[in-house]
């Protein structure tokens, strides 16, 4: 790659804190479900930008690895970094953001220390608040409830089986269960909740309710970038993006697969 | 199928709240999302497709779309990509294929749980093969210099 030195600072700042830095942008992109070659890209853009010149990066979907030969004259000498970024939800706009901010770095915008000041802001940012995240699982249920064909009862039935499902998602399964436990709980309550409304005769058809109600659940980010990265020959990433898809699909549907065999035990097989 | 393609459109923008996507992009990943399945639907209704083959040219289109938004906007593809391909992931045949298999149904558990795998890997190529398309393309549609 094309190696760039800044015109307008005259004194370069350490390569020691630039690669710090460049590191900081990559665990926001990695941790908010960017892209691989997205991640190594920006890194290599901020390390250029301010003149880090022997520097390699190795990305990795849930670890990022740094080594950097400091300039001579420099204090510091050999830079090597690795960090551990645990697979987690996304949040788009923090991805925005860091892309954002790449290109006015590049445009020479910024110092370095302002660069830094720029990721502590974006690290802060607080997303979308958690009633408007359950309203907005709830509004998602419904819609995909009628696209699949379900009646006006049955989206009103997935609405608020999508509801519930996101106070539990929010409230219990992110913050205290691993992701194979949360997703198989998520896929039965929203099945037992479906299943009331339906014996209460609240919906028409249980089936199109169910279908509505857990495509919260499904793994939309991992799925998507998982198949990018294999498509950009990044194996190792995609793979693992893949198989963490492919695990919530499957603790999805042994959730409401446990939740059914459960009823059918109880109620002697009267809905199925 | 209007009514279909709505609820589509409003539902690909709620999902994008979930996924943190910027309030600004909203507009646009609803209309990426209520594309995509507009041209699924008028796929299997109108042109006798195989929902294999719908899905697979209606995620065309809206990697299309995502890509020409995503140089527009001067943003990551991701953003729309995301959102507006969740329409058309077999959500429907993964439940399909767990109820079947908990009602001891094996022949069509199989099948419906083979018509998601194809769906999904007609997604795979869908993204694979619009990827291969330039960058610069986009930027010429976009009315940007390349």
């Amino acid at each position: 790659m094309e190696q760039r030195m800044t015109q307008d600072a005259p004194t370069m700042p350490d390569d020691r804190e630039v690669l710090e830095t460049a590191m900081e942008a990559g665990h926001i992109l990695l941790e908010n479900g960017a892209e691989i070659f997205r991640v190594e890209e920006t890194m290599e853009r901020i390390a250029a930008h301010f003149g880090v010149e022997r520097r390699e990066f190795f990305v990795l979907s849930n670890g990022i690895f740094t080594t950097g030969d400091c300039l001579p004259g420099q204090k510091g000498g050999q830079y090597a970094r690795v960090l551990h970024i645990p697979v987690r939800g996304a949040q788009l706009d923090r991805v925005v953001a860091v892309n954002q901010l790449s290109r006015e770095i590049e445009a020479g915008r910024y110092t370095l220390a302002q660069v830094r000041e720029r990721l502590e802001a974006i690290r802060q940012m607080p997303g979308e608040p958690p009633l408007m995240q359950v309203l907005a699982s709830g509004v998602g249920s419904a819609c995909f409830c009628g696209l699949f064909g379900g009646s006006a009862m049955d989206c009103a039935a997935a609405f608020v089986a999508g509801l519930l499902l996101y106070i539990f998602v929010l409230g219990v399964s992110a913050k205290h269960m691993t992701k194979i436990v949360g997703n198989i709980l998520g896929g039965a309550l929203v099945t037992l909740v479906c299943i009331i409304c339906y014996s209460l005769g609240f919906g028409e058809d249980i089936n199109h309710m169910i279908i509505g109600s857990i495509i919260p659940l499904v793994p939309g980010v991992p799925f998507t970038n998982g198949i990018r990265d294999i498509a950009d020959g990044d194996y190792i990433s995609g793979a693992v993006r893949l198989l963490d898809a492919m695990l919530v699909f499957l603790c999805v549907a042994i959730g409401v697969g446990v939740m059914f065999t459960v009823y059918r035990r109880l109620m002697g097989g009267v809905l199925l | 199928m209007i009514t279909q393609t709505l609820l589509a459109a409003v539902g690909t923008a709620a999902f994008a709240l979930l996924f943190g996507v910027p309030r600004r992009y909203f507009p646009f990943c609803a209309v990426i999302g209520g594309a995509g399945w507009l041209l699924y639907a008028a796929l299997v209704q109108y042109a006798g497709a195989t929902p294999t083959e719908a899905t697979f040219f209606a995620t065309v289109l809206v990697i299309l779309l995502s890509r020409a938004c995503a140089v527009l906007e001067r943003c990551p593809v991701t953003v729309f990509l995301i959102c507006g391909i969740f329409p058309l992931v077999p959500g429907a045949g993964i439940y399909w294929t767990s109820y079947y298999l908990v009602t001891a149904q094996m022949r069509l558990a199989m099948s419906s749980g083979f018509a998601a795998m194809k769906a999904a890997i007609a997604i795979v190529l869908g993204i694979v093969f619009v990827f291969e398309i330039p960058n610069g393309f986009f930027r010429v549609l976009a009315g940007k210099r390349p």
